[in-house]
């Protein structure tokens, strides 16, 4: 290695492209010594050695492992392991073909199953065909280790003033510096080429107008609860109990209207509500909010019926349900909006009046 | 391939058909000089390829799955094999994943591998850039080449975001619309994007195909074009090279091309894809099935975004509820910092890094070997301040799952994150930095006294004392190839003691005292006969006790004329 340091120490700055390559492999050490005769040719491939003409041929990389024997063993181990990747592969194919999905029993089981064997044998495949490789590269081929010059990244300063010539020089004959008129037109040119885009994206949605304001709860719209679409009365709550979700009636399907309008009853133990809980807008002790978190809108769908907590799983902000649904905790900004409710002639629960106030994440025109 | 007196001959058939070739490309000397480029070796080089070789695979198993992957928001009503899920309202999107999963051989498979590769590509470019970070390897000339790669990190999360949101299930559809919160909280146009993405009111009936032409075609095509500007440079510029004996500025030691870097990396192609496979067919990953389609009224307890997301998640969890109403206007500062400000901060700061760095230290020259982190103190403390950011807002992310398994209040979690967040990277960074220059003192120790063998013999005097051994010659290669700092002193005056333009006033003063920060560090001494890298030349053989202790050389040996590349 040592004369490798002392040949960089001296090598001048400038050396001849293209960069040479100096290998110094302790097995190839002798090589490097023998000059080759006469002149590379090649018939196409390059010649091998770095110089011109009566250049010494260099042999860089060492033709056959130092240990013959140990390579040959090692053969025999990669070769096995490309068989096996063979065997796993013509597996892969049976599997395949063998696993018929869901034709008896669980259709989960079916496809874990077939899972199970495509899956083995595709890693079996390549895995051990990665592992015969590296044996190969490691152990079969004789070590080597190179040295290769880096040449100057930066460009000759004559190459770099040519460059910079040339490109004054087209600049000059294209006119472009000297005549402001086109060049100040061709600018003006192309700046509605560049807006094109926001005029043609336009139509990608409606605007927003005052859609997220509104929501499809309407005076006398009933609460069904979801998922059984069954209207619900009062009646129906034994005594205070968990949280149960609420939807529109007619908009059951309308997953724009569910997105914003899908509210919570809880039942409460009598005089559990307080302030700021507007008392008028519930039903013998039941409040409705609305569902959508008004952080980022999760729906808002944990609650714990001791603390009267509404928790939303997404971010954990925290309401309290018997006080407004006011934030206890977390990034929301806002309570959960009440949602006024009464029941109508057959005595189901119905809605007052929609929302007073936009449900959901703040957006700009909120206000 | 026999030789005699050591020529290669060349068989007929493959010189006929070289030079019918070269006849046509003149290929011969640039391709001579491909198959026998010199790759450097180092177990950390390999992360690079792990992303390298995962985009490959997403790309593979993603075309498979576009063969049977309906992007459609079209309602269905499903009857099909998984009849749990008979008569369920839900979009074609979900149907055909259901379709994938179950009624397609080999579907399953292919939809865990590319949602694997997903998150191992992720995971393999943060590792990779946080090898190049604290390695230096970003520093001139390769300065493009990291703000590539940090633009890529960004796409793959973005890219990463949008596939999983593609099935349309519970659980990618609470992704979905908390991205849709997201965009709602930008401030003037929020409102308008929101509904300019959606086509109208959330869910509506066109993200899913909107995301599946950027998520199959945009993004990949981005990442496709980068991916082949990252290699060219790569290539172009050569590789870096860990610190060791013989290897210089100057020079690339390490394995040719052709053949051993091919079967290297080929091999490694293979295990990434075996790996990958292993964990399709063992590690069960996003079983949409088990959630549901998506519905706006519903969740799932515990749902968590995939890995990479987790940071912003919490950002989002973390952040106070600051939301000001002013003028008919709401700004919901609770959803826009967390959500889009601090990714942009993370990610601006990557990409100014190497700027900021290099005014930092006035380090102007090639680097070509890269630091060991030790070797580099503020960099490294600067980094791992970067990473328990990082670190503290992904654990936030996942902090109901923390708080359950450590049994820590809910609320405790979030509370103990947002102090975290602002005193854990100072303490941190103040620990780093201790540690490295802890680390180079023991360096500088074993230079000058060798290393500690364990063998205790006893003296005639009854004393014992422990037998060291002198550093070999590649041990102590890596120890010296610490490269000479940006000295304050000697930059700041010239040598009839004027200081630079650049270093008078205000902002040359502020300029000194962080150059002199980022300098310290504690001088290694090369071993007495002065053998080894080049480096280690000019260095005084100061005892490694100061701190401050300057390092010998200067600009001078900065701009080392051996890389022909200096100021001069």
């Amino acid at each position: 290695m040592s004369d490798n340091d002392s040949d960089l120490e001296n090598t001048p700055e400038e050396r001849q492209p293209p960069h040479r390559v100096i290998g110094t492999p302790p097995p190839v050490r002798g090589l490097l010594t023998e000059p080759g005769p006469g002149e590379g040719d090649g018939g196409g491939i390059g010649p091998y050695g770095p110089g011109g003409p009566g250049a010494p041929e260099l042999r860089e990389l060492p033709a056959d492992p130092p240990n013959p024997v140990s390579a040959r063993n090692w053969e025999r181990v990669a070769a096995a392991l490309f068989l096996i990747s063979l065997l796993a592969s013509c597996g892969f194919v049976a599997a395949y073909v063998a696993l018929e999905l869901h034709d008896r029993g669980d259709v989960v089981d079916a496809a874990l199953r077939s899972n199970l064997a495509l899956g083995s044998a595709m890693s079996l495949a390549f895995l051990a065909v990665a592992v015969g490789m590296v044996i190969w590269v490691r152990s079969i081929m004789p070590p080597v280790e190179l040295t290769e010059e880096r040449h100057p990244l930066a460009s000759a300063p004559e190459d770099r003033a040519a460059f910079a010539e040339t490109f004054v020089e087209g600049a000059e004959a294209s006119q472009i510096t000297k005549r402001p008129l086109l060049r100040r037109t061709l600018i003006a040119a192309t700046v509605p080429v560049a807006l094109a885009p926001l005029v043609l994206l336009r139509d990608l949605g409606p605007l927003p107008g005052t859609t997220l304001r509104h929501t499809a709860w309407k005076k006398g719209t009933r609460l069904l609860v979801y998922a059984t679409n069954r209207p619900i009365t009062p009646a129906d709550f034994g005594s205070e109990g968990g949280m149960i979700t609420v939807v529109p009636e007619g908009y059951q399907d309308n997953d724009e209207e569910l997105a914003k309008s899908t509210a919570i009853i809880i039942k409460m133990a009598p005089g559990q509500l307080e302030a700021p809980t507007n008392l008028n807008w519930t039903v013998d002790n039941i409040v409705a909010y609305s569902k959508i978190c008004t952080h980022v809108g999760c729906p808002a769908a944990l609650y714990e019926q001791t603390t009267h907590r509404i928790l939303c799983p997404c971010h954990q902000s925290t309401f309290d349900a018997t006080k407004g649904a006011q934030v206890i905790f977390g990034p929301a900004p806002r309570p959960l909006p009440q949602l006024p409710i009464t029941t109508n002639a057959q005595g189901y629960l119905v809605a007052q009046s929609d929302f007073h106030e936009p449900v959901g994440p703040s957006f700009w025109e909120r206000g | 391939m026999s030789t005699s007196n050591g020529r290669l001959t060349i068989p007929k058939t493959l010189a006929k058909q070289g030079a019918e070739l070269d006849d046509r490309f003149r290929a011969a000397k640039g391709l001579r000089t491909l198959l026998r480029k010199v790759f450097p070796d180092h177990w950390t080089f390999l992360l690079g390829e792990i992303a390298l070789y995962s985009f490959i695979i997403l790309i593979l198993t993603g075309i498979f799955l576009t063969l049977f992957f309906n992007p459609s928001m079209t309602e269905v009503v499903y009857h099909g094999s998984y009849t749990k899920l008979n008569g369920v309202r839900m979009s074609e999107a979900y149907q055909s994943t259901l379709r994938i999963s179950f009624d397609v051989r080999g579907g399953l498979l292919m939809r865990q591998i590319h949602h694997w590769a997903a998150d191992v590509f992720l995971a393999a470019i943060i590792c990779h850039l946080l090898r190049i970070f604290f390695t230096g390897a970003y520093r001139k000339p390769r300065e493009t080449n990291w703000i590539i790669g940090v633009t890529m990190f960004a796409l793959g999360i973005l890219e990463g975001f949008l596939g999983y949101s593609m099935p349309d299930d519970l659980l990618s559809g609470t992704g979905v619309r908390i991205a849709e919160g997201v965009l709602l909280g930008i401030p003037v146009v929020g409102t308008y994007l929101s509904f300019f993405l959606f086509g109208g009111q959330f869910p509506g009936t066109d993200f899913v195909v909107r995301f599946y032409i950027i998520h199959v075609l945009l993004i990949p095509g981005l990442l496709l074009a980068l991916i082949s500007a990252h290699l060219f440079l790569m290539v172009h510029q050569k590789h870096t090279q860990m610190p060791g004996k013989g290897r210089t500025d100057g020079n690339v030691v390490g394995q040719p091309m052709y053949p051993y870097f091919m079967v290297k990396t080929g091999a490694f192609f293979f295990f990434v894809f075996g790996v990958l496979a292993l964990l399709a067919t063992f590690a069960q990953i996003n079983p949409i099935w088990q959630v549901g389609p998506y519905t706006p009224t519903a969740i799932s307890a515990g749902s968590q975004p995939d890995f990479y997301m987790g940071f912003l998640e919490g950002a989002l969890r973390m952040f106070p509820s600051w939301t000001w109403d002013i003028g008919g206007h709401t700004i919901a500062w609770n959803v826009f910092v967390p959500a889009l400000v601090v990714p942009g901060i993370i990610f601006t700061a990557l990409g100014l890094w190497p700027f900021l760095e290099r005014w930092a230290t006035g380090d102007h020259a090639y680097h070509h070997v890269n630091d060991r982190p030790r070797n580099a103190p503020t960099r490294t403390a600067f980094g791992m301040a970067g990473v328990t950011i990082y670190g503290i807002l992904w654990l936030e992310g996942a902090n109901d799952i923390v708080a359950v398994h450590l049994q820590i209040p809910l609320y405790l979690t979030t509370e103990i994150a947002r102090w975290a967040v602002f005193i854990g990277p100072v303490i941190v960074f103040w620990a780093t930095r201790r540690i490295c220059l802890g680390l180079q003192r023991r360096d500088a120790q074993m230079l000058t006294h060798g290393v500690e063998t364990g063998i205790i013999s006893q003296l005639p005097n009854g004393a014992f004392v422990e037998a060291e051994r002198p550093l070999t010659e590649d041990e102590a290669a890596v120890l010296i190839a610490k490269p000479p700092a940006a000295l304050p002193a000697a930059r700041a005056v010239d040598e009839n003691g004027v200081p630079e333009p650049a270093l008078r006033g205000v902002r040359g003063r502020l300029q000194a005292r962080v150059h002199e920060y980022f300098a310290e560090g504690i001088s290694l001494a090369p071993p007495a006969n002065g053998h080894g890298n080049g480096h280690g030349d000019g260095h005084a053989a100061i005892e490694g006790d100061g701190e401050r202790a300057t390092v010998g050389g200067g600009p001078a040996e900065v701009a080392d004329g051996r890389t022909g590349e200096g100021g001069e």
